[in-house]
């Protein structure tokens, strides 16, 4: 059995479903009855999202267009 | 269209290539203005020469995202290297039992709130998140990026920086130990941690 310090270090190793088989099931048995732990999984999910939110972004014009003529100026030369 | 493996003859490679990368700029450029800052476009210019040269390698079109991602990685990094010969360590033990979600709690910063921990993430915009990003070392930022921004596996992440798998994984350790602590500091120091601090 693991407690909460060491629940807490594994927590997004959990989620993000990397780290061995034996941590994934002490972590599982430590949320079975800590609540405290089980915010804190909720709260590393939130932030989880939180990240993934950040990643979508408008292409300004003036970038758009000046890549686009690198791309033209590439079509010069055989890939 | 979707296709299985590129087609052969020279012109059509060359509109594959342009389809594919035409297609990714908006991810790739968003990629590399939180690698490298304003050399973002320089960046994934080089990018797109490197890969344009290298084409021919890429034989299934469904990898060309992960591939232009890995060529836009690399390219920062020598970027980066030729900025700073050395990357930056944080010693594990400075930031190994900070726990953001106990200090919300603890700490208490909106005390009419019905989701402290929601109420605090909602404190911060989409500069704020990059100017917290921005101020964790790029030798943690950037698996940060790869894995929860950008989405990918952390395997996928070693392969990328040619790096064992065990390293990614405890420099996402120190990096989400960082971003956690990191957000703390900044909304304390940009007045966040205040009823109505934000609409």
């Amino acid at each position: 059995m693991i407690a909460c310090a060491e629940a807490v270090r594994r927590l997004w190793e959990y989620l993000d479903g990397v780290g061995d088989e034996s941590h994934r099931e002490a972590i599982e048995e430590h949320l079975s009855f800590c609540r405290r732990c089980c915010g804190e999984v909720e709260f590393a999910e939130e932030l989880r999202g939180f990240l993934a939110a950040q990643g979508a972004e408008e292409l300004p014009d003036d970038v758009r267009e000046r890549l686009a003529a690198t791309l033209d100026g590439l079509e010069q030369e055989a890939p | 269209m979707t296709r299985d493996v590129f087609p052969s003859d020279v012109a059509v490679r060359a509109d594959s290539f342009r389809e594919l990368a035409e297609s990714q700029l908006p991810r790739l450029y968003a990629l590399a203005r939180r690698l490298v800052g304003d050399e973002a476009e320089d960046a994934v210019q080089d990018c797109l020469l490197k890969a344009y040269r290298g084409f021919d390698r890429l034989e299934h079109p469904a990898a060309g995202p992960a591939w232009l991602t890995s060529i836009l990685v690399n390219t920062c990094r020598d970027r980066g290297r030729a900025r700073s010969r050395r990357p930056e360590e944080v010693g594990v033990d400075d930031v190994d039992d900070f726990s953001l979600f106990r200090t919300i709690a603890d700490e208490d910063p909106f005390p009419y709130s019905d989701s402290l921990h929601l109420d605090f993430l909602h404190q911060f915009g989409r500069e704020d998140v990059r100017a917290v990003l921005a101020s964790i070392p790029e030798l943690y930022r950037v698996p940060m990026l790869l894995t929860y921004v950008e989405g990918y596996h952390a395997k996928e992440v070693a392969r990328f920086l040619d790096a064992p798998l065990g390293t990614i994984l405890a420099r996402l350790h120190r990096g989400r130990k960082l971003f956690e602590r990191r957000l703390w500091e900044y909304a304390e120091e940009n007045g966040l941690l205040k009823e109505g601090a934000r609409p």
